[in-house]
């Protein structure tokens, strides 16, 4: 059991990270379950979210992820397991905004209320003064619409307000469901720098999506959930390797019917679509590329057909949806020729 | 809308200053969401308007009308009642501010903000009821007090009951600010426990104004011995001058028993904020 931080945030500045490496700025997820009378929303997930990385908790909807964050930031409370945020309860925090900013899915923010009112109130029960509310308006780039009701605004002006609200309290830990949503590509590239930037100054980045293409684009660190279980606790790259083991091999070469047998052999499957070209499964580029060599073999083309993220995640996720059942190969390899 | 595209660690980092939830940033935060919302300023303006208004009206009216008047319409006027008359209005503008207060929060997910920056949520509640009867308090007695003061003017000239030397006079006029700045706090009970504008605001109409009439439904003598204890006609004992008839507890009693079930309400809130998911 970890040691409590220190409540004092002065000290907490003074002596820094040295205080206790090892809490500072992980959210620890041990076993949590969450009921919602007759539906198990999460189903005993744990996972850990390290500082200065950014974090992806990726799944489809539904899988339990907006449940989860909002057990982080003590809005519901897990029906078991436990959650510490830097080493703590986020209930017990007695300057919440200074160790999370988070920005939830659906929107929290009163539509009759001007966006520096809004920020301005959150501000105050932290004691944060006026100049920090100008600054983080400033910052997501709403100084035009601050004094604007907020029920005028897009989505991604809705966005933006939520992210300044996350940012607030210059936070350790950053929480952000969805941050993309409704983000025009400019605004997309901003967050994206943003958050980077965020977990490069060492803090803890956690977003969630049920978007493989625009995580990968941020994330280093991906949590997948499917049907509030966690699938997999991975890097982007791993996810990406892992789902081209078992993809093919596009070959071109004017002796298809002697590659064919010299390829042939168990769990080796081969599909020729046009003349002079064979999609093979189950063999490296490397050792097709050996085996044509050693029957003296002309090979025109040899490409592996890297599987896509997209296709990794369908895979990663199919596989919760099927609760891996034998269909699991096929259904890839679907996958996998519609995207070549 | 400028967009900030390249974003230097110093603004991230910035101008904090580092401070902690107390219950006092948070009734702060509180007076500013109160005060930045435009159905607060209109709802607080129709009671103002109303509590000073309607008073006056009636004493115009009367007096205008006095030769004609009959004996018995003469002893029945009340310079204290009319003076303070225009709670009549103002309590229902006051009651839907209060269920409005907390439960428009929930309607616009607002709520998940304030829970997220108070994660020990019963400062939230303390506060907006502190913030919310200091305004309906203040506001409310000088609403009285103008309308209390103009019908007296009004009258002078006439030979009316219960005017400025009552000993009920100074009552009535702090009385009808409290039962009003109660009577808010219940409907900010209400709207924290059942979360829903419209359905609190149901609540609300229905315990205070249509409960009395389907008490008068029942057989006569059951009738009379509810009736004192039904939650308008306990409150409002403190807001008249002298209530003469059995019908009705005694100022203080009343007011007591207003106060008992306004505090049932606001503690069956605390506990539902504390335990349950937002």
């Amino acid at each position: 059991m970890p040691s409590r931080r220190p409540e004092c945030p002065s000290l907490r500045l003074i002596v820094g990270w040295a205080i206790d490496p090892h809490d500072q700025g992980m959210i620890e997820i041990e076993h949590i379950s969450k009921r919602y009378g007759e539906k198990l929303a999460v189903d005993d997930i744990s996972f850990v979210v390290k500082p200065g990385t950014v974090t992806g908790f990726l799944g489809p909807n539904g899988a339990g992820k907006s449940t989860t964050m909002r057990m982080i930031v003590g809005l519901d409370a897990p029906s078991a397991g436990t959650i510490r945020v830097n080493g703590g309860a986020y209930r017990d925090f007695r300057a919440p905004l200074h160790e999370v900013g988070a920005m939830l899915e659906a929107r929290a923010i009163h539509t009759g209320r001007s966006a520096y009112n809004h920020l301005l109130a959150m501000a105050q029960t932290h004691g944060i003064g006026r100049a920090r509310v100008e600054e983080v308006i400033e910052l997501v780039g709403l100084s035009s619409v601050a004094r604007k009701r907020a029920g005028g605004f897009s989505l991604g002006m809705g966005q933006r307000l939520g992210i300044a609200s996350a940012l607030l309290g210059d936070p350790q830990t950053v929480i952000l469901d969805e941050p993309a949503n409704g983000l025009d590509p400019e605004g997309i590239l901003w967050i994206r720098t943003l958050l980077k930037q965020l977990a490069s100054e060492g803090r803890t980045v956690f977003l969630s999506s049920h978007l493989m293409s625009e995580m990968a684009q941020t994330a280093e660190h991906l949590v997948i959930v499917g049907r509030g279980r966690v699938i997999a606790d991975t890097t982007v790259e791993e996810v990406v390797s892992r789902a081209s083991v078992g993809a093919t091999v596009h070959v071109r070469s004017p002796h298809v019917p002697a590659l064919r047998d010299a390829l042939a052999g168990d769990g080796v499957r081969i599909q020729s679509r046009e003349r002079e070209t064979l999609e093979v499964h189950g063999l490296s580029a490397e050792r097709i590329g050996e085996l044509a060599a050693q029957r003296q073999l002309t090979l025109y083309e040899l490409t592996p057909q890297r599987a896509s993220l997209e296709d990794a995640y369908m895979r990663l996720t199919g596989d919760a949806v099927e609760y891996r059942t034998t269909t699991v190969p096929v259904v890839t390899d679907e996958i996998l020729e519609q995207a070549a | 809308m400028s967009t900030t595209t390249l974003t230097s660690p110093a603004v991230v980092r910035g101008r904090v200053t580092r401070g902690r939830v107390t219950q006092r940033h948070v009734a702060r935060s509180e007076w500013t969401k109160l005060w930045s919302l435009r159905s607060t300023r209109w709802s607080l303006l129709a009671a103002v308007v109303s509590m000073i208004g309607l008073g006056i009206l009636v004493a115009v009216v009367q007096m205008n009308r006095w030769s004609s008047l009959s004996p018995h319409d003469r002893s029945a006027f009340d310079a204290i009642d009319v003076g303070v008359s225009g709670y009549h209005f103002a309590q229902l503008a006051i009651g839907v501010l209060g269920v409005l207060v907390i439960s428009g929060e929930y309607s616009t997910g607002m709520i998940r903000s304030s829970l997220m920056a108070v994660p020990k949520r019963l400062p939230v509640l303390w506060a907006k009821l502190g913030a919310f009867s200091a305004v309906t308090f203040v506001l409310m007695l000088a609403a009285a007090s103008v309308s209390f003061f103009a019908v007296q003017a009004i009258v002078t000239s006439h030979q009316v009951n219960h005017s400025l030397g009552d000993p009920h006079a100074l009552r009535a006029v702090i009385g009808t600010a409290l039962f009003l700045t109660v009577l808010g706090a219940l409907g900010v009970g209400l709207g924290a426990l059942i979360r829903n504008s419209a359905g609190a605001i149901a609540a609300f109409v229905g315990l205070l104004f249509v409960l009395p009439g389907v008490t008068a439904l029942l057989p006569a003598s059951t009738a009379d011995a509810i009736s004192p204890y039904l939650p308008l006609n306990a409150g409002n004992t403190v807001a008249t001058s002298t209530f003469d008839n059995p019908q009705h507890l005694s100022t203080w009693t009343g007011f007591a028993v207003f106060c008992g079930y306004t505090a049932v309400v606001v503690g069956a809130a605390a506990v539902r904020l504390a335990r349950r998911d937002a």
